[in-house]
């Protein structure tokens, strides 16, 4: 089997599996069973192609020709690679929460809830494997429209509201200043596939039509047009997005669509502008300013945010911005800092949107100050919550740790100390609005006092439980197996 | 033997069809006739087009007068592709027209209706297919007063005023439009479009031929309702009746457009876009418009009106890529005039489905549709999504090429502007579509069914094509560049 042969199939088994699903509506075990083995089989075809890329491969396909000169192809490299792994990984274990969780919360249209959410992945796995820009931005576009019908999946009228707020933004950032920052790139240099150190760089200057102050600008409207990046002051969307049923938040609004917004970034900043040329060409001093600024306000919210999830999702904006940072800095350290908080903070956030569903489903409680005394209901869900808390900090013991790690000597390479500070300062926050809810769960008595606790678990259905479990085992495992994640992620950022 | 005689067959085929229509009195062979002229007229513009690609312009001496004395039909890659144009929407909308005009306009004119299309697509084949500007006035003429007619037959007495000024309106662009013909005549001795594009050269500066090329624009600007020159637009069709503001919206702008194009380029690029100041002047325009299009469309209640206003702003991008005058541009708003054609197209084909089935264009009755009328309004959204210009439909594909044309010619602004009418798009596609898939139904309001199965087909015949054309883009793209190129005289 050739590698163009398993992009294609990595690709259409996310397609094939949202078919299936629409197929097999009737009966919701075998219906469940299709998106489960459409997730299994998309991983495992992303598995496949990990020893050609780690051994220097770039396996290629190219689907069609759009324009003259312009295809949406593929070309699989490290960092677009550990992304589709994670998203189809954590795509099969949210089916499982989902399948807890969906039916112990009465949710209607399930079908049209499971395919969708298959056609969420395909668009992930698609932008992942991008050969260029415009393949990225088509598939950036329909992960928009695919997650649309499952932020409004209630169909109520906050529902409508909170999906106006995600597509406006979303949609009104990637029209204007994306594509104009496409058409930019591509009217000046007469491309928009990834290439390894940059396309603006000719021999010691930049090409014609480029200045440095206007490479500033164009990284700008780069940044800003990924609205999924969250980057203040387009960030609303996220927060909006949180009237969704929790498997959505937890998997596209913790993995796949913030990450496709970041990812978008690390890619440009690395294979569009070349981490030297913007180095050299000082175009990122003051977007620097602008993620680290996104990473305390935001973190300075969820502080004060009652809402659990919420609270996660301000959390989710702080982490963001590590990564647009660490994309700013634009050094070794600092792109394999981005490349790992990817996968780290996947892995911890989704523990933490799983916790938050968990306790929905058993307690109806959505509120941080409803916790009392939650700890001794639920304790495994709350001991997942507190581990991955800890991996979202970035201590020891956990992945988060490597990348901030990372993210700190990237800064010190950068020369950027404040930087530095800036990242202490958002871990500290981070520890204010993670970790007193747990404290309010385990020490705190319960609300009703009558109600009785001994023999009597509230823990979420089996299912959604063995997810969240098995989440914050991998978020600590990931310390122990950096080393690979690492060295995989190399050849993406030197 | 026919095949010699393509070019005139292809307005003869409506031209005939429509006495036969008012002949054969019963309105449901008539609309059965009409199909048959609308798939032959369609199937005679492909051949063209297919002609004109492999084997160069084609031209054809009408009763084999030769040309200076004759008329002389001249088609070459720029009119074969607008040609096609106008058969797509003819064959398609046609069929739908059967079971939608039936149920909107009184049955005693039934056939006249008919006859009244026969003419709207000869006329329009005719203005596109000829090489005479005399003879583009007769045809301008002819499909405008069909459609004036074909407007007041609307349902609502409002439609008579709408007519009304449309044919005042109109009437007034028409007459620029025949001024703007005799001063050429006077100046240049002759109707022949390619013999006054040699002969105009020597007298670029005279006053006569600066004041022909004055009326002849603004003439042709308030036919395909350029702004500030729209105002018949937004009337004439909301009121008129669903069908024919899918014929009118999709072809006669952009029939008029292309005439324009036509015009510009009989002068030659040098004297529009260095020694006049056309291309600034229509760029400005046409972003106004795009602006106040999209802007008007966001608070419209009425569903048609609102596509009005809609097209009113693509106008404006088609308008554009004239002003614009690169390739890109070009190729853009060549290309436009195809992608807007099936978008909107769809859309008030959409529309029809639902006035049919609930009596109204009105946005409240579009709550609950999207469960009661899932085809339809899943239609509405591919098409709506190709208004909008969202990768992998057709329009983005133009958008694409006109936001490059404007940065390639270093006029950034114009390509901010321009994305950020089309990002308005968005705002009132989505006030449709989420009145029809959250909104409840009114109380009271009748549960409706799916449109009938003869209105789906050709709804996800131009919707389908929307997609398709935007994946595959080799014709609409491939074919405007070369049309593009060739007027701009970089290729024969």
């Amino acid at each position: 089997l050739s590698s163009a042969w398993i992009i294609a199939a990595a690709l259409a088994a996310p397609l094939a599996g949202a078919l299936a699903v629409l197929v097999l509506r009737r009966n919701p075990n075998v219906r469940e069973g299709a998106s489960l083995t459409a997730a299994g089989v998309t991983f495992v075809f992303c598995a496949v192609l990990v020893p050609e890329v780690m051994a220097g491969g770039r396996p290629e396909l190219e689907l069609l020709q759009l324009f003259p000169g312009l295809a949406i192809g593929f070309r699989v490299e490290p960092l677009g690679l550990g992304f589709a792994l994670v998203a189809s990984f954590l795509w099969f274990v949210t089916v499982t929460y989902a399948i807890g969780y969906m039916r112990a919360h009465h949710e209607k249209n399930q079908t049209r809830f499971y395919m969708f959410f298959a056609l969420a992945i395909a668009a992930t796995v698609g932008a992942a494997f991008a050969e260029n820009l415009l393949t990225l931005y088509v598939f950036y576009e329909g992960l928009t429209l695919a997650t649309y019908p499952l932020v409004t999946h209630g169909g109520k009228d906050k529902d409508r509201a909170g999906g106006r707020t995600y597509l406006s933004i979303l949609l009104g950032t990637s029209l204007t200043f994306l594509l104009l920052a496409l058409a930019w790139t591509y009217a000046v240099t007469g491309t928009l596939s990834f290439v390894d150190g940059g396309v603006f760089v000719r021999g010691e200057g930049l090409v014609a039509g480029m200045s440095p102050p206007l490479l500033a600008l164009l990284y700008a409207l780069f940044l800003f047009g990924t609205g999924k990046a969250a980057l203040i002051p387009f960030h609303r969307w996220l927060p909006a997005a949180m009237v969704a049923p929790t498997p959505v938040s937890a998997l596209l609004h913790a993995v796949a669509v913030v990450k496709l917004g970041v990812f978008t970034v690390l890619k440009v900043t690395v294979y569009t502008f070349g981490a030297g040329a913007l180095v050299q060409f000082d175009a990122t001093q003051w977007l620097e300013y602008v993620a680290a600024a996104t990473l305390l306000i935001a973190a300075v919210i969820a502080l004060r945010e009652d809402n659990l999830k919420r609270r996660l999702a301000y959390s989710t904006i702080s982490q963001l911005a590590y990564i647009v940072l660490a994309a700013t800095l634009a050094n070794r350290f600092s792109l394999l800092a981005g490349g790992m908080h990817i996968v780290a903070h996947a892995f911890a956030k989704i523990t933490l949107f799983f916790c938050a569903g968990a306790i929905l489903v058993s307690l109806n409680k959505t509120k941080v100050s409803e916790l009392r005394g939650v700890g001794r209901q639920m304790p495994v869900t709350m001991t997942a919550w507190l581990v991955a808390s800890a991996g979202v900090i970035g201590l020891p013991l956990t992945g988060g740790f490597w990348s901030k790690w990372y993210l700190a000597r990237g800064t010190l390479e950068a020369g950027e100390p404040l930087m530095l500070a800036v990242i202490l300062v958002g871990s500290l926050l981070a520890v204010g609005y993670l970790v007193p809810p747990a404290v309010r769960a385990f020490y705190a008595a319960p609300e009703i006092a009558a109600e009785p606790l001994r023999g009597k678990r509230y823990e979420a259905p089996w299912p959604s439980l063995a997810a969240l479990s098995l989440t914050a085992t991998l978020s600590v495992l990931l310390f122990f197996a950096a080393e690979p994640v690492f060295a995989f992620l190399e050849g993406f950022a030197s | 033997v026919i095949a010699a005689h393509l070019p005139a067959l292809q307005v003869l085929t409506p031209l005939i069809a429509a006495p036969l229509c008012i002949l054969l009195r019963n309105g449901r062979l008539a609309g059965l006739l009409t199909v048959a002229a609308a798939w032959s007229a369609f199937a005679i513009a492909v051949t063209l087009l297919l002609q004109v690609l492999e084997s160069g312009p084609v031209t054809y001496m009408f009763g084999g007068w030769q040309a200076p004395w004759g008329i002389e039909y001249r088609i070459d890659v720029l009119n074969a592709f607008v040609l096609v144009i106008v058969g797509t929407i003819a064959a398609a909308v046609v069929p739908f027209a059967m079971k939608s005009a039936a149920d909107e306009i009184i049955p005693q004119r039934h056939a006249l209706f008919w006859a009244l299309v026969n003419l709207l697509i000869a006329g329009l084949f005719g203005i596109v297919v000829t090489g005479d500007l005399f003879n583009v006035f007769v045809f301008l003429e002819i499909s405008s007063l069909a459609s004036y007619a074909l407007v007041s037959l609307g349902r609502s007495p409002r439609a008579l005023t709408a007519a009304f000024r449309y044919l005042v309106l109109g009437t007034l662009g028409a007459t620029f439009f025949l001024i703007g013909v005799g001063l050429l005549y006077a100046a240049t001795g002759t109707l022949n479009m390619s013999d006054i594009a040699v002969r105009v050269q020597d007298q670029l500066g005279s006053r006569t031929v600066l004041v022909a090329f004055a009326f002849l624009t603004v003439g042709l600007s308030l036919k395909a309702a350029l702004f500030p020159l729209h105002a018949w637009l937004p009337g004439a069709y909301a009121e008129a009746p669903s069908a024919v503001t899918a014929l009118l919206a999709a072809t006669a702008t952009k029939v008029a457009i292309y005439m324009l194009l036509r015009v510009i380029f009989l002068f030659g690029p040098a004297f529009t876009y260095i020694d006049l100041p056309l291309g600034e002047v229509l760029v400005a325009l046409a972003l106004a418009g795009m602006l106040a299009g999209s802007a008007a469309a966001l608070f419209q209640t009425d569903v048609k009106r609102l596509l009005a206003y809609s097209s009113i702003a693509h106008v404006g991008y088609m308008l554009l890529g004239v002003g614009l005058g690169n390739l890109a541009g070009l190729t853009g708003g060549i290309a436009h005039l195809f992608n807007h054609a099936l978008a909107k197209g769809a859309l008030f084909v959409a529309v029809g489905c639902v006035v049919l089935r609930t009596g109204s264009s009105h946005i409240e009755r579009f709550a609950g549709l999207g469960r009661q009328m899932p085809w339809t309004m899943a239609a509405f959204v591919i098409a709506g999504l190709s208004l909008i210009g969202l990768p992998l439909t057709a329009g983005f594909a133009s958008k694409w090429y006109l936001v490059v044309g404007a940065l390639e010619h270093g006029w950034w602004w114009v390509a901010v502007l321009m994305v950020a009418s089309a990002a308005v798009a968005v705002l009132y596609v989505w006030r449709v579509l989420e009145v029809a898939y959250f909104r409840t139904p009114l109380p009271g309001a009748m549960p409706v069914s799916e449109a009938p199965f003869e209105m789906l087909v050709p709804l996800w015949a131009l919707a389908g094509a929307s997609v398709y054309f935007g994946i595959d883009t080799s014709f609409n793209i491939g074919v405007a560049e070369r049309a593009a190129s060739a007027v701009l005289g970089l290729a024969p």
